[in-house]
């Protein structure tokens, strides 16, 4: 307890970084922009799916239909998409504006031989930049799906059961993740790039390759090496199929659908094709969350991975680079 | 040389092919106040950087209190307070939060944090209606002297002033080296500045070193550098009269036949006498017998600038005649 004390009172510099980090961050008129955009995004998700809520409860059909609160994030009728696809294209962004700047305006301003001037480790910069916007944003989303629940309980009455509970909160942390992603990748390119603009151009167009531009380039690079469709054989096309679903799967924003709906949508099984005979005497009922959680395993690992890879590209060029502005 | 705090021995610094420091060998005692002097892209800020382990040596060591640079820097910038060049503050932190969160880096505690922050702005002569203003809205004069607060509040042994003097005025100059020469002396801190101001670090430094491309050409005190430089036109005395003279004058002669006077240059009403003594008295008698009248003599003595110039004169004619 007494260690606790004196550690409150004398501050880390880590700790001291983060914090500066999280009071420039909440204080700048990005983060204000941001949270009303997603914000916006959320109410507007949260009404849609509040309004249809019934008839997505009510239909039988479904074998998701009993979770009630699942149903709130993914329940749509298709005039907005629902909030985790919204989110799909909303993370991109709220990372790279996080991190665009992050040490090359430090840089221009002349604070970051400053700040190297003083007892610190020079990683320390960094990892507070990283953690401070991955804290900030956990407790968004954390705020969020509080909101959500409460709301939802206030208006239906229905109790939550503890297996949404975990599937709502490893659906927030796969979203940190996710936007923690594009954090790292856009904090790699303010210590390549010394202009803001330069680094925030270059990761809006990675942003855009990935959404737009990669499904057009793999579908064009396997059209032309897989053979006539009518020559194959159903296992061919079975292979071929996970052929492209595999190499779609190197954009993050497929790995973060791929996860979130496994973990949204207790029914789904898997997530490549499936032969009638797997099909066969299956009971269509919602699975348990540990096993969606195996499901969207490789997911996760690929998109924490990413993140590390970025991240330890930014310590190797930052370790060895020159502080003077 | 027990006292010494900063020791660089054979510092060399190569950016490709380009030396920027060239085998560096300086020692800069406790309590002194050194002037690094030198033209842009000299190699101070190099050589500085280095000393506080922010880039590493190509071969040499930097020991600074007693710790190397190099291999602990956390421990040498625990003691050295340093002030780049281009000062920058976060703009949308007032001028308090900025210096607190540099003190708590330092490892103050939160509870004494402000307190002193406060405390150094006083000294450092911000007043207390800046404390809160956001630095955007600073002065370059106020900024720097909020850089010395800045590099105060970790209590240093040593600090490091990189160009402090750039684009303030005259008078902001002298107050704040006035300002950085009285803490000096009351605290026993040690001060390196680098500057390519010579006048300015004239008024404050107790030795300087004068660093040209990568070279410490000379370092000493003032009077010691003057002297080996100019032993032999060590004197130069300029006479005014009322009228002008006309050339050839007719008492060139006579004057060059005074003991000690080497030559003499006549431009209007004034005359240069170059001597290898110091013979005004007998110059300005020498004037008055043949009826001038004398309105204005200068004995000159060799500043900086003139020891500044000719090492760099001497320089570039090295480095002409290769």
């Amino acid at each position: 307890m007494k260690n606790l004390v004196t550690s409150l009172n004398n501050p880390s510099p880590f700790g001291a970084m983060v914090r500066k980090e999280i009071a420039g961050h909440i204080r700048s008129w990005r983060f204000i922009v941001l949270l009303m955009l997603l914000l916006l995004t959320f109410w507007g998700s949260m009404y849609i799916s509040l309004s249809n809520i019934r008839t997505a409860v009510s239909n039988a059909q479904d074998p998701d239909a009993l979770f009630l609160y699942l149903k709130l994030l993914t329940t749509t009728d298709g005039t907005l998409p629902p909030f985790h696809v919204l989110l799909n294209f909303l993370g991109p962004l709220l990372g790279i504006s996080l991190g665009f700047d992050a040490i090359n305006s430090e840089q221009q301003g002349g604070t970051l031989t400053r700040v190297m001037a003083q007892p610190v480790y020079r990683d320390n910069l960094l990892l507070s930049k990283f953690v401070s916007a991955l804290l900030m944003l956990s407790v968004l989303f954390l705020a969020l799906a509080m909101l959500m629940t409460g709301g939802g309980m206030m208006l239906t009455g229905v109790r939550i059961e503890p297996e949404e509970v975990l599937r709502i909160l490893s659906f927030i942390v796969l979203c940190v993740v996710y936007i923690g992603f594009w954090l790292g990748l856009s904090i790699l390119l303010s210590i390549r790039f010394r202009q803001a603009a330069t680094s925030a151009l270059t990761a809006i167009g990675i942003w855009l390759f990935f959404t737009v531009f990669y499904q057009i380039v793999i579908s064009l690079a396997v059209k032309a090496f897989i053979p006539r469709s009518h020559a194959l054989t159903e296992s061919d096309v079975l292979h071929y199929n996970e052929i492209i679903l595999n190499l779609l799967r190197l954009a993050p924003s497929q790995l973060y659908t791929d996860a979130t709906t496994t973990l949204l949508m207790p029914s789904i099984r898997s997530l490549g094709p499936v032969t009638m005979e797997q099909m066969a005497g299956a009971i269509p009922t919602p699975l348990p969350f540990g096993q969606s959680l195996l499901i969207v395993w490789p997911q996760v690992s690929g998109l924490i991975a990413a993140t590390m890879v970025c991240f330890a590209l930014s310590y190797y060029l930052f370790m060895r680079r020159e502080i003077r502005s | 040389m027990d006292n010494a705090i900063i020791e660089l021995r054979g510092l060399t610094k190569c950016y490709g092919s380009l030396k920027a420091v060239d085998d560096l060998t300086l020692t800069i005692n406790k309590g002194e106040i050194f002037g690094l002097l030198g033209p842009n892209g000299a190699g101070k800020t190099t050589t500085i950087l280095m000393m506080l382990g922010l880039s590493e040596p190509t071969a040499g060591t930097a020991r600074v209190c007693g710790y190397n640079a190099t291999n602990t820097p956390i421990a040498v910038k625990r003691k050295v307070g340093y002030m780049p060049d281009s000062l920058g503050f976060y703009d949308n932190m007032t001028a308090l939060e900025n210096l607190v969160y540099i003190g708590e880096l330092n490892g103050i505690p939160r509870s004494e944090v402000r307190e002193r922050a406060v405390e150094m702005m006083d000294m450092v002569g911000l007043r207390n209606e800046d404390l809160h203003k956001k630095t955007s809205a600073y002065s370059r004069g106020m900024k720097q002297r909020l850089g010395l607060a800045d590099v105060l509040i970790k209590q240093p042994d040593v600090i490091i002033l990189d160009e402090p003097t750039l684009g303030i005025d005259p008078s902001g100059v002298r107050d704040f080296l006035g300002l950085i020469r009285q803490l000096s002396r009351q605290k026993g801190i040690t001060v390196l500045l680098s500057s390519h101001h010579l006048h300015q670090v004239q008024q404050v430094c107790d030795r300087v070193g004068i660093f040209v491309k990568g070279k410490l050409l000379v370092e000493g005190s003032l009077d010691t550098l003057s002297k080996n430089l100019f032993t032999e036109r060590y004197y130069e005395v300029q006479v005014t009269v009322r009228q002008a003279i006309t050339t050839p004058w007719k008492h060139e002669p006579d004057l060059l036949q005074l003991p000690a006077v080497q030559k003499l240059a006549v431009d209007g009403p004034t005359i240069d006498i170059t001597c290898t003594r110091d013979t005004t008295p007998d110059i300005v008698r020498f004037f008055v017998e043949r009826g001038y009248d004398v309105t204005g003599v200068h004995r000159k003595e060799y500043g900086l600038d003139e020891i500044y110039q000719t090492y760099f004169e001497n320089n570039l004619t090295e480095a002409a005649t290769p």
